[in-house]
């Protein structure tokens, strides 16, 4: 029964979103805190120091944190916002009961417990162990990841166990193992200094990732170039050297005829070629004839752009490649990402100082989150769990037969599906909100309602949420201690500033006490949240993502350790590949072959324009949090649809005017931005929001073959002017759209 | 003041071009207890419909400061380190002659205080000796405090700059605007 117990008005009203204003004089006791609490930013990969002001187990404020070396005190609206969450009215004090025709009701957390392990049972037995299925999300600390990851296949014994990483950086992830054998930046930030440089691709910077912009800007400072590839005018591209505006869903294409020109201008460094690769003859292969004609026919760029591009790229001494979502989020994302590591290793310019690749990992701990085994293919350590010898290892750490592990299970997007398709009848979910991350939101929310039984461990109370039948009141970043380890893959500490409120438990508290009353108490006691971050560096000891030799103390003392760090007298390694050693099985970096082919869903008289998503800087993922917060509410207040004047006057719509977007999923309601920062043959719509305001109404379900990561940045639409001006944006509240 | 621990080797530095419109140091500034939740400066889009670009306005601390002279109250002051002042509560009549008169469309009048607000340079945190909040939380290094020396080095293809000419008005500030290497001068006609 996940169907909705009330209408959503009702529950919106009740549970929110609300947005959360401090009052003009702030909250009392800022200015004596009790405890100045050095900690991280909640948000995304840059993971920014902070520092909370903490007053009677509240938090009041925040201080910038100027002495923690990667932003020195430099925050993002977002980051400045952070503080609200704890003192906000929506927060889950309880855990709650759905009640048909009332809504939800608080109940004690014994009865909320047994219900879940009853009905975990009960489902298990009538369809089998991997008929229930969980979700879990990388905003959570390397010790919740990895408890998630131990919990799911000991206490819940389910292969179905998968995260929101999987709609983040899985493309980046696989087209780093398949060239270096090891999945993390290369280098850390810093040497972007002193790079020549810079090609940024797919990334928004500025918006998603501010306070990366300084680095950026003293490379510049220091005479980089900067290259921006992007279909839109982004503020990061705005001040460019180099603007290439592609056509969504062609980045390959670009990549490859970059190649192409690195190669007929021999601006290859051939020892590294050489000595340190193997696959460069069939990647030249793979691009034969992607000449600049073929890439301007392809990309939409002029290749005038493209040959230049090529040529600052070739001529360069040292450089830096960074890549996000814009080439990720494809159905040939780890294509793009393999066809970006083909130009950084065909100059050789990698495992040196300034020579730099990384992918700008997305979410809070997208790095820590994605190794240590919430990902249904994934064992600690970024081990493989269908390796007898990972599960050989694991299987000792745990102590576990090692059949009882389960095998690979499905992803995010396909346990949806097999929801959908009645195969999977039972779903505990934590710190992921599919009803507005996952695209075809239609389908999720017709797979919701089929579930038999739903239980959802969260702060609030977020859309999918809704559709639970316990929902058990977890904790918010600042209640519990641990690490994450950041884009730059330094593995930082999250310090416990507060106890969570009310009734609500630590989300660590709440895995434990539900694997005891699976039956596994004996293998989920801890008497910290210490104690689990040294089972887990037991666990990932020997793994590609060593995290054997850091320890709080360490960490605390270094403001971060990078990983690997495999013993405790190893300082950690900021940098990777300086003794171009790979990991890959011959030590080699391995170059992948990459054809061009077509995104998942191409344009035709049907629907004839593309549609590619993205982020406003003053939103995070599915507004969970951020759509509760006041003032980030207000900064962009409802999403917009980016079009070209030159497209709008096809269509005779003007700004601000109502313009209904349908795919082959669906269709929804935008006001029209008319902006000359966007390819005309391409709109553009944040994906923030939820309900009639979703932009994942419209995205496709196609999914890279390799990494089943969703295909939000291209899909195909048609444009309807529903012929009247959108109202103001302060009659819409699509913050708390139904 | 002789308490203050103001660093006069420190000044204000504002770099345009680098601004992404973020609108970090807004929700920064408004957090200030002084402040009661409004944001002393802005930013804004110059022109949404053909460009990306934001631009930021902080009080500019002139020298010979506009604001003050067209205060009927003399409610606005500059003091020995040449930050001027918001205006007094006390005598702030808010007339809004600071308002209209101001060359850079600093000075607010809040309605609801019926009083004139404006960037006092963080003066409760650089009077401490800490760098104004909008300058720590910039992301982008749009606004930067510290020594001029220090800028000077960081960013060799700027020059700053604190002089203007607004058509037959010549106003020197405090705060320094980053303008191309070589600039003396930015005039707005």
């Amino acid at each position: 029964m996940a169907k909705l117990p009330v209408s959503p008005e009702r529950l919106i009203e009740q549970f929110g979103p609300h947005k959360n204003y401090p009052s003009p004089e702030g909250y009392a006791g800022r200015d004596e805190p009790d405890k100045v609490v050095k900690t991280h930013c909640c948000f995304c990969g840059m993971q920014c120091g902070i520092q909370l002001l903490v007053k009677n187990n509240q938090i009041v404020g925040f201080e910038p944190w100027e002495e923690f070396p990667f932003n020195q005190g430099r925050l993002c609206p977002k980051g400045v916002q952070r503080y609200l969450q704890n003192n906000h009215p929506d927060r889950l004090l309880h855990p709650l009961e759905r009640v048909e025709g009332e809504g939800f009701r608080p109940v004690a957390w014994d009865k909320a417990m047994d219900r879940t392990a009853s009905e975990i049972r009960r489902i298990q037995q009538k369809y089998g162990p991997h008929s229930f299925a969980m979700l879990s999300g990388v905003s959570l600390t390397n010790e919740k990841s990895y408890l998630v990851g131990k919990f799911a296949r000991v206490a819940l014994k389910t292969k179905n166990l998968d995260y929101n990483g999987r709609l983040c950086m899985v493309s980046a992830g696989a087209g780093n193992k398949k060239a270096f054998g090891l999945d993390r930046a290369s280098n850390n930030f810093t040497d972007l200094v002193h790079a020549e440089v810079i090609i940024i691709c797919g990334t928004n910077v500025s918006e998603t990732f501010p306070t990366l912009t300084h680095w950026i800007w003293q490379a510049r400072d220091n005479g980089a170039k900067l290259i921006v590839v992007d279909p839109r005018l982004t503020p990061i591209a705005r001040t460019a050297d180099l603007h290439l505006p592609i056509r969504p869903g062609r980045d390959s294409a670009l990549y490859g005829a970059i190649l192409h020109q690195l190669v007929e201008n021999d601006w290859l460094d051939h020892e590294f070629i050489d000595n340190c690769t193997s696959g460069f003859d069939k990647s030249i292969e793979a691009i034969k004839g992607y000449d600049l004609d073929w890439a301007e026919r392809t990309t939409g760029i002029e290749k005038e752009k493209i040959r230049l591009a090529a040529e600052m790229w070739g001529k360069a001494k040292t450089s830096f490649l960074l890549h996000a979502r814009g080439i990720e989020h494809q159905s040939k994302g780890v294509e793009n990402v393999s066809a970006c590591i083909n130009l950084v290793l065909a100059t050789g310019r990698i495992g040196k100082p300034y020579c730099g690749y990384a992918t700008i990992t997305g979410q809070g701990n997208g790095q820590g989150g994605r190794e240590h085994g919430h990902k249904c293919d994934q064992l600690p350590g970024n081990r493989d769990i269908e390796n007898m010898e990972h599960r050989q290892y694991i299987s000792q750490v745990w102590d576990v037969p090692e059949p009882e592990i389960p095998r690979k299970g499905l992803t995010a997007y396909e346990i949806l599906e097999a929801i959908h398709r009645g195969e999977i009848k039972g779903l505990l979910s934590i710190c992921f909100n599919p009803l507005v991350s996952l695209p075809n939101s239609n389908m999720v929310r017709e797979a919701l309602e089929k579930l038999e039984f739903y239980a959802c461990i969260d702060f609030f109370l977020n859309e999918t949420a809704r559709h639970a039948d316990i929902v058990l009141a977890g904790s918010l970043h600042e209640e519990e201690d641990g690490t994450v380890t950041t884009a730059e893959g330094r593995v930082v500490r999250i310090r416990e500033c507060i106890t969570p409120p009310g009734e609500a438990k630590t989300d660590t508290s709440i895995l434990l006490e539900l694997a005891k009353r699976l039956g596994e108490e004996k293998r989920f006691t801890y008497p910290d949240n210490e104690a689990i971050f040294n089972e887990l560096r037991v666990a990932s000891k020997g793994g590609t993502a060593d995290y054997f030799g850091i320890t709080y103390e360490k960490i605390e003392k270094n403001m971060g350790v990078f990983w690997p760090c495999p013993s405790l007298d190893h300082p950690g390694t900021p940098r990777l590949w300086e003794d171009r050693q790979f990991k890959t099985d011959d030590k080699k970096a391995h170059f992948q072959p990459v054809a061009y082919r077509e995104p998942g869903e191409i344009t035709d008289a049907e629907y004839p324009i593309i549609l590619t998503t993205g982020r406003v800087v003053s939103q995070y993922l599915s507004g969970t949090q951020t759509r509760r917060i006041g003032k980030l509410v207000d900064q962009y207040p409802e999403p917009l649809l980016e079009i070209h004047p030159n497209l709008a006057a096809k269509y005779n719509i003007r700004d601000r005017d109502l313009v209904r977007v349908v795919t082959r999923r669906g269709a929804a309601e935008f006001p029209a931005q008319l902006v000359e920062t966007i390819r005309e043959d391409t709109i553009f719509i944040p994906y923030h929001w939820p309900g009639r305001k979703s932009a994942n109404q419209l995205t496709s379900g196609h999914l890279d073959p390799i990494s089943k990561i969703p295909e939000f940045k291209v899909c195909a639409a048609r444009l309807e002017p529903v012929g009247r001006q959108a109202p103001p944006a302060s009659q819409i509240d699509a913050y708390a759209s139904a | 003041m002789n308490n203050t621990q103001f660093k006069t080797d420190q000044e204000f530095f504002m770099d345009p071009q680098r601004c992404i419109g973020c609108h970090a140091c807004e929700m920064a500034c408004a957090e200030c207890e002084t402040n009661g939740q409004t944001p002393m400066i802005s930013v804004d889009y110059v022109d949404r419909f053909t460009t990306t670009q934001t631009s930021v306005q902080i009080c500019m601390h002139c020298e010979d400061p506009v604001c003050a002279k067209a205060c009927p109250a003399d409610a606005i002051t500059k003091d020995e380190f040449g930050i001027v002042h918001s205006a007094n509560v006390a005598r702030c009549v808010a007339c809004s002659n600071c308002v209209l008169a101001c060359p850079f469309g600093v000075p607010k009048k809040v309605e609801p205080m019926q009083l004139m607000m404006k960037c006092n340079m963080c003066y409760d945190r650089t009077s401490a000796g800490k760098k104004p909040m909008c300058a720590t939380v910039c992301p982008s290094g749009a606004l930067w405090y510290g020594k001029r020396e220090d800028i000077e080095k960081a960013r060799p293809n700027s020059t700053p700059v604190n002089s203007f000419q607004f058509g037959k008005q010549a106003v020197k500030t405090k705060v320094n605007i980053m303008m191309p290497k070589g600039s003396t001068q930015l005039v707005v006609d």
